[in-house]
Order: C-alpha cells, then structure tokens, then sequence
C-alpha cells in the first residue's frame, strides 16, 4: 500500500489532475465537434421540444 | 379537477401535477416578494420593526429567501421539469400518487418553514436555516421526486434525453447531495427542534459555502438553464442555436460549480490555497455560463422582431442578458482584491438580486406565461398585463441593483478610509446613515417587482378562468350535439 502516499503529495496530484481533467475535457469536445455524421446527429436532436406537438397534442397558442 | 389532462381525448400526461405547481409558484411569488419588500422597507424605514421579534429582519428574511427560492422557484421548477420531462420523452410520469406527495410534501415545507422562523427557530445557515425536522421532511420528498424524474425518463418513448433533462437531473442529484451533507447534525433531543451540527469552525463555513454557492449553481442556474433550453426553443418557434454547444455548456458548468464555493471565505480562517482555488474556478466558470447564455439569445437569430412583438420573448432574452452580466459580475467579485472592497457590502445583495431577480424570476415569469395558457387549453387574458408586468419588473430591478451598487462601493470606500493619523475615518453608523437613501430606492424597486408580480397573478387567475369557461362552453356544445344525434 505504499504506492498510495504517492497520492498524498499536491505535487503529484495537481498534475495529475490537470491531465485528467484536460483530457475529459478535450475527449468531450473532440466527440461533440470531431466527425460530421455525429455532428449532424446531435443537432437533430434540437427539434425535440416540437416533436411532441406533431403526434396529435398540437398546442392551441 | 381531473387526475389527468385529455390532449386529443387521450390521457397523454399528468399536467394536474403540473398545474398545482405553477399556481402555487405565483402564490409563493407574492408571498415571497412581499415580504421582501418588508423587510427592504424596514432597512430604509425602521419604525416598520414595531419594536417586536416578530417582525424582525432577523425572522423575516428567511421568511423571503426560503418563500422565493424554494417556494416560488421550486414550485415552478417542479412544474416545468414535470412539464418539460413529460412532454420531450412523451411519456406520462411514472405515479401520479408520488408526484402529488412531492407537491403537498413541498408546500409543507415552505409554510413549516416559515412558521419556524417567525417563532424564532433557524439553524443560522444560509438558504437552509430550517430545523432538523424540516431537514428531513425535504429528504424524503426530494428522493421522491428523483425516483419520479429518472423513473419517467426510463419509461421515455423518445431514444434521446433532451438536454433540458439533464440539466434538471443535474440539479436534483446535486441538491440532494448538497442538502444531505449540509444538514448533517445531531439531534439536542428527539423533541428538541434544535441540534449540533457535524462540522465546527472553518470547516463548517466551508460546508456551508459549499451548499450555498451550489444551491446557486445547481438550484438557481442549472435548473433553470434546463427550463431556457425548453421553453426558449419553444416561445420562440425555432430549435435551440447550437446542439452541440449545449453539451459543453452542460458539463463545463456541472464540473465547475462544485469547486467555487470557497470563494465566500477569502480573508479567513479558511487555508488561503482554498479559496484561490475557488477564485480561479469562479474565472473559468465565465466561458461555460456566457456559452449558454449566447446559445439561449442566439436562438432568436433570425427572428428577432419578436422581440418587439412578443411581450414573453423579451422575459427571456431579458433573462438571459441579467444571466450574462450576472455571470460576469461574480468571477470578477471573486477575485480577492475586489472581494477585499466588495465582501460584506450590499453589492453582494445586489449581485445576488441581478441574478434571482434578473435571470431566476424573469425566466421563471417568461416560462409560466408560455406554459399556463396551454395548460388550462386557451390564450393568455391579457396581452397588455403581460407588458405593464415586463416593464415593472426591468424598472425594479434596474433600481434596485444601481442602489446596490452605489450603497455597497459606498460602504466599501467608508470602512476602508484612514485619516492622516492612520484611524478610521468613519465611524459604522455613519456608513450606516449614508446608506439610507439607497435603502429607500431599494425598497421602491422591490415594490415595482412586486407590483408586476401581483398583474401577473390576476392575469394567470383570469386566465385559468376564461380556460375554465371555455372548456365547459366545449363540453356543452358536444352534449347539445350528442342529444341532437
């Protein structure tokens, strides 16, 4: 169990924070951003909200 | 009332749950604002006290924060993300029965709540002074409302979780956590209202500015960024701007809001690391709350004449432009060397108004308006109402935030001020005397706000009325028909 008082040190794990968190963050924008077939995917999930209003429950206003 | 709304002669949804709600959030508006209007007044006018602990700030201000942020603004988020969740996975909530408990088991708690602090009883921590009991009673419907929430979304017709649902869901399973581990306390005795808490000392400032700044993350931005993401797109008759964006901005804005509570605490006890790492979260925090904010108002690209046409488009994007300078204004408060003049001032009070006021209620008001004419199947009463409302409410807080921000920066310069000698150049009181004009201008911005509240009130009355009256006009003509057939 001596490896995790490798942990206990903020020198160690500031960066490695940093890393994970980079990472996570870059993984993130590289699959909302990174291919055009899912690009087009995600934004067609914009029209959401107004399906409902086509399958019979069409709002009066 | 019936159980059930009939859209097309189906049972499709449960929007009984969802009428209770909206009405009980613009009965808790009232409430709520007057009181703050109140206790506003006392500050500029202290006779108002009448000597008497019952009417003390000291009682009356949870009496306000509690009745406008969990009464007014859990009511019409219950209402909306029952609403919004039912409506986008087209499926009905999973039990009627624990969506009524969440309702009754809420409105006990604000009037609990309420009554506790008028007799005196608080547990001194902010937005969450209610009594271990209260503490309780909240768990158990909260879990209710979780278990109801994540239940629906399973049950959804619809592949995808629309990102109004995961914004809403952020905002339920972070409240849980933030209300469990804030409220962890022994009981002085099983029939004590009063108890320990778990933590001492700067730790439990820590606990608690932890909860307080995520009740704003999560209960006052996330939530309500799940009913912009909604009701925007819909008021508006086109998608949101940007998909994808909206992604981004979900788990920026989760990841970053749970590390800047610590910004409250600079110049204490507190390790100064902590609160420096919070300042930098709070900077970085900008770019997540300014993409939202650009994705809600550029949904409107294209069609921004309805701006000038549609009273409740303007709530919105009025909303989101204070969701904006709100957003701004906080990372730059946390900074220390602002927070060294702004702390303890009433810029903070401001701050907190442009956002509870600006972004929190004005949403809230946009997304009601848009939402109860359909739920009770008819227009609005009164197109004119919802603009005098529009302008009172911009009028009052545009009042009340500029008097904020001379009062605060006032105060700031005056306890900070030394004479030749190197003493203090003001004595407290004096600070104290310059501010009251800036109180009374307050207080009239308060009762602007709350005077646009009150003809929304009576329009959303009338309304449900003429619905009312519209519906049974409806049933008597098909029953005319019928005996004629």
């Amino acid at each position: 169990m001596e490896w995790l008082l490798w942990f206990s040190k903020p020198e160690n794990t500031k960066p490695l924070a940093l890393i994970i968190f980079f990472v996570t963050f870059m993984g993130i924008v590289i699959y909302v951003y990174g291919s055009k077939k899912r690009s087009q995917k995600l934004e067609s999930y914009r029209d959401i909200p107004f399906l409902d209003d086509e399958t019979g429950t069409k709002d009066k206003q | 009332m019936a159980a059930s709304t009939s859209y097309s002669g189906v049972e499709q949804y449960n929007f009984d749950i969802v009428k209770k709600f909206s009405v009980m959030a613009l009965v808790w508006a009232v409430i709520g604002m007057f009181v703050g209007v109140y206790i506003a007044s006392e500050l500029a006018w202290p006779f108002l006290n009448f000597d008497s602990p019952y009417f003390s700030f000291g009682r009356f201000r949870p009496v306000h924060t509690t009745s406008v942020i969990f009464g007014f603004g859990g009511s019409a988020l219950f209402a909306t993300s029952y609403y919004v969740v039912q409506r986008t996975c087209q499926t009905r909530l999973i039990s009627d029965g624990m969506a009524s408990f969440t309702f009754w088991g809420w409105q006990a708690v604000i009037l609990l709540a309420g009554l506790s602090y008028l007799g005196g009883y608080s547990q001194g921590r902010e937005y969450a002074e209610m009594e271990w009991p209260i503490d309780l009673l909240i768990e158990v419907v909260w879990v209710t409302y979780l278990i109801l929430f994540v239940g629906t979304i399973m049950r959804r017709k619809q592949p995808h979780i629309y990102v109004a649902n995961w914004f809403y869901l952020a905002f339920i399973l972070a409240t849980a956590l933030l209300h469990t581990f804030n409220n962890l306390a022994m009981p002085v005795d099983l029939f004590s209202m009063k108890s320990y808490s778990l933590f001492a000392g700067t730790q439990d400032a820590m606990t608690q500015w932890w909860y307080g700044h995520n009740a704003v993350g999560f209960f006052l931005t996330a939530a309500f960024l799940g009913m912009m993401y909604y009701f925007v797109p819909k008021q508006a008759g086109r998608p949101i701007y940007s998909y994808r964006l909206s992604i981004v901005h979900f788990w920026a804005l989760g990841f970053m809001y749970m590390w800047v509570g610590a910004h409250h605490l600079h110049w204490t006890a507190l390790p100064d690391w902590t609160s420096s790492l919070a300042a930098a979260f709070s900077i970085l925090l900008l770019m997540p709350s300014w993409g939202g904010m650009i994705n809600g108002i550029m949904t409107l690209s294209g069609a921004w004449d309805k701006l000038r046409t549609d009273p409740v488009m303007r709530f919105m994007i009025v909303a989101l432009s204070f969701y904006g300078m709100s957003t701004f204004e906080g990372p730059m408060m946390s900074l220390k060397e602002v927070n060294a003049l702004s702390h303890y001032t009433d810029w903070t009070v401001g701050h907190v108004h442009s956002g509870a006021l600006g972004w929190v209620a004005m949403i809230s008001f946009g997304s009601l308006y848009h939402m109860m004419p359909k739920l009770w199947d008819t227009k609005v009463y009164s197109q004119k109402l919802v603009e005098w409302h529009f302008w009172l409410a911009t009028i009052g807080i545009v009042l009340y935030i500029v008097a904020m921000w001379i009062s605060g920066i006032t105060q700031g310069l005056m306890w900070r001020a030394f004479d030749e000698f190197g003493n203090l150049q003001y004595s407290f009181v004096e600070s104290v005397a310059a501010m009251m004009p800036f109180y009374a201008m307050r207080a009239i911005g308060g009762m602007f706000f709350l005077s646009g509240a009150v003809l929304m009130t009576y329009n959303m009355f009338m309304t449900i009325r003429q619905g009312k009256r519209e519906a049974a006009a409806l049933e008597a003509k098909l029953a005319a028909k019928m005996a004629h057939a």
